[in-house]
């Protein structure tokens, strides 16, 4: 187990960091695709951050592109305004959007269930109109010029963190007390468990990792805009969490791949047909739509998750 | 002075068509505890019904087709709101599914419709014919339009109405029973999806009517434009008491009012910064609104 | 954890399959531009006027025998007038099809998104109407063929002043867009410097639809003139509301104004009202004459500003392209930068060592239900 365990701390960052050095070089490999391949990487982070908070704990979020919002900006104001290096920029980003998580969990000791769903979203949205009003972070116009300093390498160094992180912390006692929150909170309760605490801690983590995302995210469109960080995404996040799998952590990040490719794949198929192509994006959320309606209505345990019992 | 008095009855308009579509809102949530995200979408759909209807009309502002583009507006979102009802709801609610699969039912019928929309009619906005001409009147110096005062007017006449109905009349009280006890409700004989459908079609047929009202009045409209207003009016219901019709009426015109207040005196880039503070702040520390009623939750 | 193993090759098969799709290379028979514009969206207008002028030009150039004997095609891509789309589109246009050129965006908050990434591929970038000034400010490979906000700002500021006699001015601006941010202060700047006063600046954002509140407030500091520098949709409806609201003073505006979608919003509200361009249909050199009457027999409408730009642009670097004798991005951009005294339908453009061109602004007045030429202001 120990043996295994060194092979890939050591083998996975070594076997991403050869991928990467093949996969930058325009002239083997199109800079497009590495692009979309970079943001399936982004976006699967994002979905396994809301997989946290409301697959996980059962508190749902609808104010996660806030989170990827706080996380973008702070790292981006660093390393534009005063050329801080990366790595403490993305800390940096970290532990704000962590702070950001934190105050939103405390709200959580008050509300429950939908009532909770709005006040993310109103979070989210002051985020970003509050972005919107602060001229040294670009206003409406947004930050550009942002150093490019997310690679294949660092995207995906980043996931594999993610992923192993949040499965080993599901497998762990305070991960149990998580899913025992989602399931039946005032039975928790009554088992003795701090409900409040725990809650407070899925949110800070949840919005952590939102944050990472919205900092690689910054550093490879080398621009942020405030409605890049949109209710609309904040959709989509949720949309990537409920196709892959509520609650399973790989799912969501495979459905957010899923979800990263399926505009690409869509452009290339419809490209041959110029009144659907006209309409791609339209047809792209429309299919989103229908693919979430599908998913929720019939199969509401996502493309990984377990059917689970009739309670 | 004056200028506050003129920003006053900017501010009503507003006010009327966010009590307007927030009646859906706390009237769905008092029955089903869902929030309805599509009901803004509704809103939508009704401005485009009554763009529509008035674009094949021969004589565009006579009284008659002033009419049937506001039926033809009601008709429209209130078919759709008991489609919504019927194809996207009704089976979760009866098995009595987690409350997230039909929030998340309802954030994507929000998109279902948002992009049949866009697909149909483009993202350009497109102006509404104006079928009420419109003329300014000038009360020393103050100047309002006609059009302002028919929004605050008819939305007035509308809750009015509404409230007659949900007190006198049958369908009324048995709505109230429900929203006061679903199961105890259907245990007594009230048939309790047909008193959901009735729900949805008198929610969509207010906020069908405020669709056109603002398309009148901006007049703009464009497949995204319930968005905003959809998420407001859900503050003003929140503010005003969600559950609570009346509480939803007085959130409306509080919000609408507010806002204006806040982009006259402080800065229009906050505008849209107030509705989800006083959102938050509303869940935090009065968490019945100004209407409502505290409920313990139910074990 | 088979299962997992099953879905992720079944995924990564799909992946590679899209993938290799997109790996095909065509023959470079022809010189291929590549062309980035608002087609659909809320800046529409402004994207099928360049669209018509670019594929007018394209024409006549084909028919003149194309360039370096080789035929020019365009690959025109639709942005939806959103920054992140621009991007995307802009990427595949510089490293799937590997262009040697583009030419757009339209709309300055775009093109400054996408003009990094040009400059980061050496591929030369020419707008034709973004006139933010830090638009060229981001390399030596962005160029553009119209003039800049600090001009047409000061220009319109001089107009009010000398041709209306303004001397109290409201600013009604949109805070999303570089354009309309630019154009406002440097409109102020010039209104002050000449003895004028800004009594109140107000703000909305793109997309609104309700001005009332901001035109009240403007209206209570009682301005002799309203400057509005927006793009058409909202521009049309704060026209509209303004009248409603009975401000009696002059409104101008600048090119933002540009697309009959104002005069359609707006109807008889937009009476008396002013903005700057870029040109007039009505000009009576001949080569202007003739480009109208071509353009008015393709498209049976005649050519508004952007239209005019679209046509100009293409022109210009078929020319560019002519005289570097390659489409190699160095020398084409050099040859791009030593453009002198090119005859335009808009007017003779010389671009200037920081790849701007000088030209003169053109104002026009709508009157009778048409906007009307009223006075042309020299750089």
């Amino acid at each position: 187990m120990r043996a295994k365990n060194i092979i890939l701390v050591i083998g996975i960052p070594f076997s991403l960091w050869l991928i990467n050095h093949f996969i930058s070089n325009p002239s083997i490999f199109s800079p497009y695709i590495l692009q979309i391949i970079v943001l399936m990487g982004i976006n699967a982070i994002l979905a396994v951050s809301w997989d946290f908070i409301s697959g996980v704990t059962g508190q749902f979020s609808i104010g996660q592109a806030g989170f990827m919002a706080i996380g973008a900006y702070s790292s981006a104001f660093l390393t534009l305004k005063y050329k801080v290096p990366f790595l403490p920029a993305i800390l940096f980003a970290l532990i704000l959007s962590a702070i950001a998580g934190f105050i939103v969990g405390i709200p959580t000791l008050r509300l429950r269930g939908d009532y909770l769903a709005i006040a993310t979203l109103g979070f989210g949205e002051i985020v970003r109109v509050a972005i919107l009003n602060m001229p040294s972070l670009g206003g409406a116009t947004g930050l550009k010029g942002i150093p490019i300093y997310s690679s294949f390498f660092s995207v995906y160094l980043a996931l594999a963190i993610t992923l192993w992180f949040c499965l080993a912390l599901l497998k762990s006692q305070p991960g149990r007390i998580l899913l025992s929150i989602r399931e039946d909170e005032i039975a928790s309760q009554m088992m003795g468990i701090d409900v409040v605490k725990y809650k407070v801690f899925a949110f800070t983590f949840s919005a952590a990792l939102a944050g990472l995302a919205g900092a690689l995210y910054a550093h490879w469109t080398s621009l942020v805009h405030p409605d890049s960080f949109s209710f609309m995404k904040s959709i989509e996040i949720i949309l990537m969490g409920v196709l892959g799998g509520m609650g399973t952590i790989y799912g969501p990040a495979v459905g957010g791949m899923l979800i990263t490719l399926l505009p690409e794949g869509l452009r290339l198929l419809l490209e041959q047909n110029p009144l659907l192509y006209q309409n791609k994006d339209f047809v792209r959320m429309l299919f989103f739509a229908i693919l979430l309606l599908f998913f929720i209505i019939l199969r509401p345990q996502g493309i990984f998750g377990k059917r689970e019992a009739k309670g | 002075m004056s200028l506050f008095f003129q920003q006053l009855i900017n501010g009503l308009a507003w006010g009327g068509i966010y009590a307007l579509i927030a009646i859906g809102y706390t009237m769905v949530y008092g029955i089903m505890q869902l929030i309805n995200f599509a009901h803004g979408d509704v809103f939508m759909a009704g401005a485009f019904a009554g763009y529509v209807i008035a674009q094949l009309l021969p004589d565009k502002s006579s009284l008659p087709s002033v009419i049937l583009v506001f039926l033809s507006a009601m008709l429209f979102s209130t078919f759709l709101g008991i489609l919504i009802e019927r194809l996207g709801y009704r089976s979760l609610w009866k098995k009595n599914a987690p409350r997230l699969s039909l929030l998340i039912v309802a954030v994507a019928i929000s998109l279902l419709l948002e992009n049949v929309g866009l697909m149909i009619f483009g993202a350009a906005p497109r102006s509404f014919p104006s079928i009420i001409p419109s003329r300014s009147f000038s009360l020393g110096s103050i100047s309002f339009t006609n059009i302002q005062v028919i929004v605050i007017l008819s939305s007035l006449v509308l809750m009015v109405a509404l409230q007659l109905i949900v007190m006198r009349t049958k369908m009324g009280r048995a709505m109230r029973a429900v929203a006061e006890d679903s199961e105890m409700s259907a245990l007594l004989g009230i048939p309790r999806e047909r008193i959901l459908s009735f729900t949805f079609a008198l929610g969509s047929a207010l906020a069908g009517v405020a669709g056109v009202m603002v398309a009148i009045y901006t007049p703009q409209i464009n497949p995204l434009m319930g968005i905003l207003p959809g998420l407001k009016a859900f503050v003003s219901a929140v503010l005003g008491g969600i559950g609570s019709i009346p509480g939803a009426m007085l959130g409306g015109f509080v919000l609408g009012e507010a806002e204006t207040l806040v982009s006259a005196y402080i800065s229009s880039s906050y505008r849209d910064l107030l509705a989800f503070l006083i959102l938050i702040f509303v869940l935090l520390f009065l968490p019945s609104g100004l209407l409502g009623k505290g409920v313990a939750e139910k074990l | 954890m088979k299962k997992l193993i099953i879905y992720s090759l079944v995924f990564f098969v799909i992946v590679g399959i899209l993938l290799t799709g997109c790996g095909k290379k065509t023959e470079e028979r022809n010189i291929k531009i590549g062309v980035i514009l608002p087609l659909t969206g809320q800046l529409s207008t402004f994207g099928q006027s360049v669209r018509k002028g670019v594929e007018l030009a394209l024409e006549e150039v084909n028919r003149e025998g194309g360039v370096l004997g080789k035929k020019v095609e365009l690959i025109i891509e639709d942005d939806e007038s959103k920054t992140d789309t621009a991007q995307t589109v802009v990427t595949k246009l510089l490293t799937k099809d590997r262009v040697p050129l583009i030419i757009g965006e339209v709309i300055s908050s775009i093109t400054l998104a996408v003009a990094p990434l040009c400059q980061r591929y050496k591929v030369p970038l020419i707008t034709p109407s973004a006139t933010n000034a830090d638009v060229t400010r981001t390399g030596d490979y962005i160029f553009r063929t119209c003039f800049i906000d600090d001009f047409q700002g000061s220009a319109l500021a001089r107009f009010a002043i000398e041709s209306l006699k303004a001397k109290r001015a409201g600013i009604l601006k949109d805070v999303k867009s570089d354009y309309s941010i630019g154009l406002a202060s440097a409109f102020a700047k010039t209104f002050k410097e000449m003895g004028g006063e800004v009594v109140n600046e107000q703000a909305y954002a793109a997309g609104d639809t309700d001005f009332r509140t901001q035109l009240t407030s403007i209206k209570a500091s009682n301005p002799d003139i309203i400057f509005i520098p927006g793009y058409y949709n909202e521009v049309g409806l704060i026209i509209r509301q303004a009248r409603e609201l009975s401000i009696k003073a002059n409104l101008l505006g600048g090119d933002g104004w540009d697309s009959p979608r104002v005069l359609e919003i707006a109807g008889a509200s937009a009476e008396g009202t002013y903005y700057g361009t870029h040109f007039s249909p009505l000009e009576k050199s001949p080569q202007v004459q003739e480009f109208v009457s071509v353009f008015k027999q393709k498209y049976n409408e005649e050519p508004d500003a952007l239209a005019a730009l679209g046509y100009d642009t293409l022109k210009l670097v078929c020319s560019a392209i002519k005289r570097a004798g390659t489409t190699e991005g160095q020398k084409v951009r050099d040859e791009l930068a030593q453009t002198k005294n090119f005859a335009g339908v808009t007017g003779e453009i010389t671009i200037d060592e920081n790849r701007n061109a000088r030209k003169p602004l053109v104002i026009l007045k709508i009157e009778k239900g048409k906007p009307t030429y009223f006075i042309s202001i020299k750089p």
